[in-house]
């Protein structure tokens, strides 16, 4: 019972904080475009400084 | 990773412009899109969006729309401005937070019920069962809402849908599992109402994602009727102004190439008008001073002015917009097939549960044991694979016909395009290309010199003909030759100097049918004949739809030789001059006779007709409203699309039926353990789990079906 008193909470927490953190995605933005995001990392930017 | 690093202090009074840029489908053109805005002067940052097609542009207010298309122009992009209040709502956004709950509770509580199933009892499982509760009660009050809101919609108008049992079966499991736990009792089935929401929502998003996905396609495409046009000030100076702006009285600059942004009357200049998109009729209609021309007509020939009688809601398009609203609620009246089999299956599962509770009650269980029993009958039927039957199979096949350049617009147009056993086909720009094309024989008489001038000459005008000499031309493999002081002029052609002979390309000395001649110094004038062609493979997809059991005819609203010839062509029988409510009143005909109807055209005058049939399909190259009426659009030139939607969309059906089977069967297996009162949470678990999965696994078989 004593381990339970200690990993249920850090459980929950972590859970918790992955939902948090999707919210905080979402509301970012950061689904507005999966295609782009999938094809973005190909784009050449040698001619950038 | 990071964004592109622009250092350009963004500008308090910096404006934000979408354009539209329909050709960008991958990263380069991404790349190549963002660097040649973020070139412009006065552009402060370009941001691609894939998805929908489109680039979001910060910029000074010195900088305008124009300038902006012209630098896409310059990389080989064609783009449109677009409206930002015009951005669509998102149909998948509203489902992704409710998912991403339902997924974190689901695996949170499944980690409680693992320790229980693993045999936890006493205290630790009624802290577990807390905890699940905790956790489980308000995520299904939040994830279940979309099914709660659309259940509740459906009864107050005393009907049924897949979300009445759903929502009926998430909301007695939810309270029996709480009255379990605040009893200490030995079953708590938040897990699986959480794993049901779960799926379920999956399968929304996937088909949200189906219907988002093809409505940008569709908005990204041309647009037909401009959205800006030059305006001729009183001082005689010019500047642009946007569709929704023009009033009556101002004169617009119509330059050759542009389409009409409203009604008006021709104040100087002679040209021709294409109207097809407006008619239907393939020859290009003369216009002079005086003339009344229409919103959404190509100029094709001159410059000219056009002081504006009309715009906005009162242009011809008007009474088109009049007739679609009115054909258009036939359709709304299909029930997808999701639904009907929820009509059925509704009333079944709750008459099951009923009779399992009355008979647990006659064999002298107690109430409270019945009810139980119940309850699990009502939880094991709930139609978790059924929710995702009908949507993975639809998503997969939209996804396939995508890379075949069909845009689905949603799951329902597959479910009546399988239906079909008859086409009504438009001519102009449908059957046909709707644009001219070169005749092979003359092109075939160029000398390969010739042809490199002819080409080099076309490249310099915008004139549809120029541009149809330019595709055959280039399509051969013709490089352009070299020339020197090219000048155009309107209404004229082009004239140029080459190795120190004067040439030109231009309108014909006899004008007979659209044609144009290149005259080369020292040779003899070469006369280059233009017609509108049947779109390539139209043969071939005739003959499928006919061995796919369709009856083909022609609906057109040409001219009877025009139609004449092309029936001759292709052997169809026709019905011509046909305005946009003969068309739409052919179709009701037919439909009053049984047939399920399918229809295919491109202009404003089918409009109607797309909206009246059973199912529809326009051409890429359709005008707005033939695009948005219809319930399919194909981007590539050839016709096999047409039978290649219809063959896919049967064989999706097939599929969803195969679906229905394997999530019935389902049940027949696990409905009699739950009568028995044999069920466990974890039985529940793992069954709905499989049975998902097999559901999912036979969808993707459609993967590859729209070869």
């Amino acid at each position: 019972m004593n381990g339970v008193a200690f990993m249920l909470p850090i459980a929950l927490g972590m859970g918790l904080f992955g939902l948090a953190s999707f919210f905080w995605a979402l509301k970012r933005g950061q689904f507005g475009d999966l295609d782009g995001a999938a094809a973005r990392i190909l784009i050449d930017e040698e001619d950038l400084p | 990773m990071t964004a592109p690093a622009m250092h350009i202090a963004i500008p308090d009074d910096a404006v934000h412009s979408v354009l539209a840029v329909p050709g960008m489908h991958c990263a380069g053109c991404m790349g190549k899109v963002e660097r040649a805005l973020s070139a412009v002067d006065g552009v402060a940052s370009a941001r691609t969006n894939l998805t929908a097609r489109t680039v979001e542009v910060v910029h000074s207010p010195q900088v305008e729309t124009p300038t902006l298309v012209a630098a896409l122009a310059a990389t080989g992009f064609d783009a449109q401005p677009r409206e930002i209040a015009a951005e669509p709502v998102s149909a998948v956004k509203p489902l992704l937070a409710p998912l991403g709950v339902a997924a974190f509770a689901c695996m949170n509580v499944m980690l409680m019920s693992v320790s229980v199933w693993s045999g936890a009892d006493g205290t630790t499982r009624a802290l577990f069962h807390w905890v699940s509760a905790l956790i489980g009660v308000p995520a299904i009050v939040y994830a279940g809402r979309p099914f709660f809101a659309s259940a509740w919609k459906v009864l107050r108008y005393g009907k049924t849908n897949m979300d009445v049992p759903i929502s009926i079966g998430v909301t007695i499991a939810t309270g029996l599992s709480f009255y379990e736990t605040i009893i200490g009792g030995a079953e708590a089935w938040f897990d699986g109402v959480l794993m049901l929401l779960m799926f379920l929502l999956a399968g929304r998003v996937l088909d949200a994602m189906m219907r988002d996905r093809a409505r940008s396609g569709v908005d990204a495409l041309l647009r037909q009727v401009a959205t800006g046009t030059m305006v001729v000030a009183a001082d005689g100076e010019t500047r642009w102004v946007e569709t929704k702006a023009l009033q009556p009285g101002m004169l617009m600059r119509v330059a050759a190439g542009e389409r009409l942004a409203a009604d008006g009357e021709v104040l100087r200049g002679q040209t021709r008008f294409d109207q097809s998109l407006l008619t239907g009729e393939s020859a290009p209609v003369p216009a002079g001073p005086g003339t009344l021309v229409h919103a959404g007509t190509l100029n094709i020939e001159a410059p000219v002015d056009v002081r504006v009688t009309a715009s906005g809601q009162d242009t011809a398009l008007s009474e088109i917009a009049r007739l679609m609203e009115v054909a258009g609620q036939s359709r709304s009246k299909y029930v997808r097939i999701a639904d009907r089999a929820a009509r059925l299956y509704a009333p079944a599962v709750h008459t099951l549960a009923a009779l399992t509770f009355a008979g647990w009650m006659l064999a002298g269980a107690g109430w409270y044991q019945s009810l139980v029993i119940a309850i699990a009958v009502l939880i094991i039927t709930c139609p978790c694979a059924l929710g995702l039957a009908v949507p993975v199979a639809q998503v997969v096949a939209a996804g396939a016909l995508l890379k075949k350049g069909v845009l689905v617009k949603d799951g329902s147009a597959l479910e009546r395009m399988a239906e079909i056993d008859r086409i009504l086909i438009d001519k102009t720009g449908t059957l046909t290309l709707g644009r001219p094309v070169p005749d092979e024989a003359a092109l075939c008489a160029l000398s390969p010199l010739q042809a490199s001038v002819a080409l080099a000459l076309a490249s310099h005008s915008r004139h549809p003909l120029s541009l149809g000499l330019v595709q055959a031309l280039a399509a051969r493999g013709i490089l352009a030759a070299l020339l020197e002081d090219v000048h155009e002029e309107a209404g004229q052609g082009v004239t140029a100097r080459w190795n120190g002979l004067s040439v030109a390309l231009g309108r014909p000395a006899s004008a007979q049918g659209m044609a144009t001649a290149l005259r080369i110094q020292g040779d003899a004038v070469r006369l280059i004949p233009f017609a509108d062609r049947l779109r390539p493979d139209a043969e071939a997809a005739l003959a499928r739809l006919g061995s796919l059991g369709v009856e083909a005819s022609i609906l057109s609203g040409d001219s009877v030789p025009a139609v004449a010839a092309i029936a001759h062509a292709t052997g169809l029988t026709a019905q011509a001059a046909a305005s946009p409510l003969e068309k739409q009143e052919a179709i009701q005909r037919l439909q009053n006779a049984g047939r399920k109807v399918m229809m295919a055209g491109d202009g404003l005058n089918d409009g109607p007709a797309l909206a009246a049939a059973h199912a529809s399909i326009a051409p890429g190259s359709a005008s707005d409203v033939g695009r948005q009426a219809a319930d399919m659009v194909f981007t590539a030139d050839s016709l096999l699309a047409i039978p290649r939607a219809i063959r896919v969309s049967r064989k999706t059906m097939q599929v969803v039926r195969q679906n229905f089977v394997l999530a019935i069967g389902y049940n027949v297996l696990a409905v009699p353990l739950a009568i028995l009162g044999h069920v466990t949470p974890l039985i529940a678990a793992v069954a709905m789990s499989t049975s998902s999965l097999i559901v999912v696994a036979n969808s993707l078989r459609l993967a590859g079906e729209a070869k």
